[in-house]
């Protein structure tokens, strides 16, 4: 599979040279967020915050309504949860323009509970006038700006860097508020965001060949969460639905599928992967996600659940995962 | 200076001390109105708002109307119809001034202030706090004379920074002016915007403090401690100045400092209980005043008799 090394980094330079209107906000974590090629780019637009979020958010918001887009490039633990109230009242509050640029989502960093935002998404989704993104390929990461500056109102995006693998065409850009459908099927809808995607992508073939149609969907748009595509898939299931996210199952995209699947009235199965209601802690990749069921493994566990017949797939007969080194050109303490 | 400018200065003086007592005179009313109200903040800021508003500012004519609007729905994609208060200010224009208005718990003092300044009908607080109006009790920053929210407090310090900075970065001349209390520095938040605004050279923006030494427990030094302010300020780099936060020509002559990449800061030492003896009584809980008893009603009643009639001016405020 097609990787490509820091796809932000490079998207951003080249997105931002003609929109003069567009910042960047740092708070000292500018190339640990691939900022670095836009400072030495565009040094006049780049502005360093120091390690002070709270006004970094509030201070992104006076920006924005004299007309600037203020891209804040920060660890996504350091959006969601320390200046949680700037966000709220000072970004979301007035609806301004804002983009709040999410590094290391979930269990993507060995850097342990302080730096492994597992709870973002959910954090964010109760903020009015939020839109929220999540890039799941590179693919994703290079088209996430264009789809963040038409919204009119302030955006979170859960964003990759480093080593991104391509899972989805270039020519394919990420839509607002449309799913991808990447497997068609009628028995289970599988609904993954983020790194999960591929995981999933991985045992679509083999389950299908043993004769269960799956629908996969992979979702960027956390909210809106109105995608019409979505409830198709929910209201087909007929065994029921699976959802897999790299965040706690609580507030993400797990319980959003469940509110959809309420309100409709399906009365289906749902099976939420993701982390638990528990904290995780500093190790690999591989390690975590297989430590807390966010791999390939996990999902077809849960299709067993979903059927109550064992599939016969052995885990070694499944493509592995491109797991890439964790920010393969940055520095050790880099995190 | 000239015959001329020695008249002006008078004419200013004289109108400012009017307008402060008249804003006094006004939040009791409304106070005792309410059964309740932020009187001693009347009390504490009256002369810096209307120092800012009479002498520092540079402010257009108002564009809002004289009375106040309706509650337009909160700010969304899709709601067009929302706005700020910011149009009772007057215009926006790159060589005229903006106000940033911080206590938000204030609110009555600044829409008694724009009366007086002209800039609401007299009837205004007829609409205060009343259901559907956008005079509420905490402003917000569809309430007149608001431009941002900034009811969870030292938010709106930032928020003038990144408008400041804006205004640099388009070559604006007009200057950013934030009004703000002595509480707020407690907050972490003002003083990461107090390093933001040094580091980045934001000189276009000035903060006055109504340094009241009051807050919502009682006296701030039972609360916590902000002390040494002034050197305080001075350490984190602004250019920051002490004075009797009552005396309207200190307070204006500060704002004639010049520019020297140093956000300016004038802390203006003020009595809660400036000219209603009776709030002494009340002390150390000042912040926000409910009567206790019907007797005590009363005697802020006759206060108010008191204050109308050294205004020579009607009880209800029409001139």
């Amino acid at each position: 599979m097609e990787t490509v090394n820091r796809p932000h980094a490079n998207n951003m330079v080249r997105w931002a040279e003609k929109r003069d209107k567009v910042l960047v906000l740092s708070a000292d974590l500018t190339s640990s967020c691939e900022a670095e090629d836009f400072r030495k780019a565009y040094p006049e637009r780049f502005f360093s915050m120091g390690m002070a979020e709270q006004n970094m958010m509030s201070f992104a918001a006076g920006l924005a309504r004299e007309g600037y887009y203020p891209y804040v490039h920060t660890f996504a633990v350091f959006i969601c949860r320390r200046p949680f109230d700037q966000v709220a009242m000072s970004i979301a509050y007035p609806n301004l323009p804002v983009r709040m640029i999410g590094f290391l989502p979930g269990i993507t960093t060995p850097g342990g509970a302080t730096h492994q935002a597992i709870d973002d998404i959910a954090l964010m989704r109760i903020i009015p006038n939020l839109t929220i993104l999540e890039c799941g390929d590179a693919t994703e990461v290079e088209s996430v700006l264009d789809v963040a500056q038409a919204v009119n109102g302030p955006v979170y995006v859960r964003m990759l860097r480093g080593e991104v693998p391509r899972l989805f065409d270039c020519g394919e850009p990420m839509q607002l508020g449309r799913a991808r459908v990447l497997a068609e099927g009628r028995d289970i809808a599988i609904l993954s965001s983020g790194i999960c995607t591929e995981e999933v992508m991985r045992i679509t073939a083999p389950v299908q060949a043993r004769g269960l149609s799956l629908r996969h969907l992979h979702i960027s748009t956390h909210k809106p969460f109105d995608d019409p595509t979505v409830s198709e898939a929910l209201a087909a299931a007929r065994l029921g639905v699976i959802t897999i996210e790299n965040h706690t199952i609580m507030g993400g995209l797990g319980s959003a599928v469940a509110e959809l699947m309420a309100e409709a009235g399906l009365g289906k199965r749902l099976i939420r992967l993701g982390i638990k209601d528990q904290y995780a802690h500093g190790a690999s990749r591989p390690y975590l996600m297989e430590k807390y069921g966010l791999n390939a493994a996990a999902v077809m566990h849960a299709i067993e659940q979903l059927t109550g017949e064992t599939l016969g797939i052995q885990i070694q007969d499944i493509p592995t995962t491109v797991v890439p080194a964790p920010h393969a050109t940055a520095k050790p303490e880099d995190l | 200076m000239s015959t001329v400018d020695a008249v002006e200065t008078t004419a200013w003086l004289e109108e400012a001390q009017r307008v402060a007592t008249a804003v006094r005179r006004r939040v009791l009313e409304h106070t005792l109105k309410n059964n309740g109200g932020y009187l001693s903040q009347a009390c504490s800021s009256a002369e810096i708002l209307a120092t800012l508003y009479l002498r520092i500012m540079k402010l257009g004519p108002s564009q809002g109307e004289l009375v106040p609007r309706s509650f337009p729905g909160v700010p969304a994609a899709n709601n067009p119809n929302s706005f700020t208060g910011a149009d009772y200010n007057g215009p926006q224009a790159p060589d005229l001034d903006r106000f940033i208005f911080s206590p938000v718990h204030y609110a009555l003092v600044l829409y008694s202030l724009l009366i007086e300044v002209g800039r609401l009908d007299t009837r205004a607080l007829d609409h205060f706090n009343k259901d559907g109006s956008t005079m509420e009790l905490i402003g917000a920053e569809h309430s007149p004379g608001h431009e941002v929210t900034a009811g969870s407090l030292s938010q709106a310090i930032s928020q003038a920074a990144g408008i400041a900075l804006a205004r640099k970065l388009r070559g604006d001349t007009g200057r950013v002016w934030v009004f703000m209390s002595d509480g707020e520095f407690e907050e972490g938040q003002t003083w990461e915007a107090l390093a933001a605004i040094a580091y980045h050279r934001i000189d276009n923006l000035g903060i006055y403090v109504d340094a009241n030494g009051q807050q919502c427990d009682g006296h701030m030094d039972s609360v916590m401690n902000i002390e040494p302010l002034r050197a305080r300020l001075l350490a984190f780099g602004a250019d920051a100045h002490e004075v009797d936060g009552h005396d309207l020509q200190a307070l204006a002559a500060l704002a004639q400092r010049p520019r020297d990449g140093k956000a300016l800061v004038v802390i203006g030492r003020t009595d809660p209980c400036r000219d209603m003896d009776l709030l002494r009584r009340r002390a150390p809980k000042l912040h926000y005043v409910r009567f206790s008893s019907e007797q005590e009603r009363q005697e802020y009643e006759h206060a108010l008799i008191k204050m109308s009639e050294v205004e020579k001016e009607p009880h209800d405020g029409n001139r």
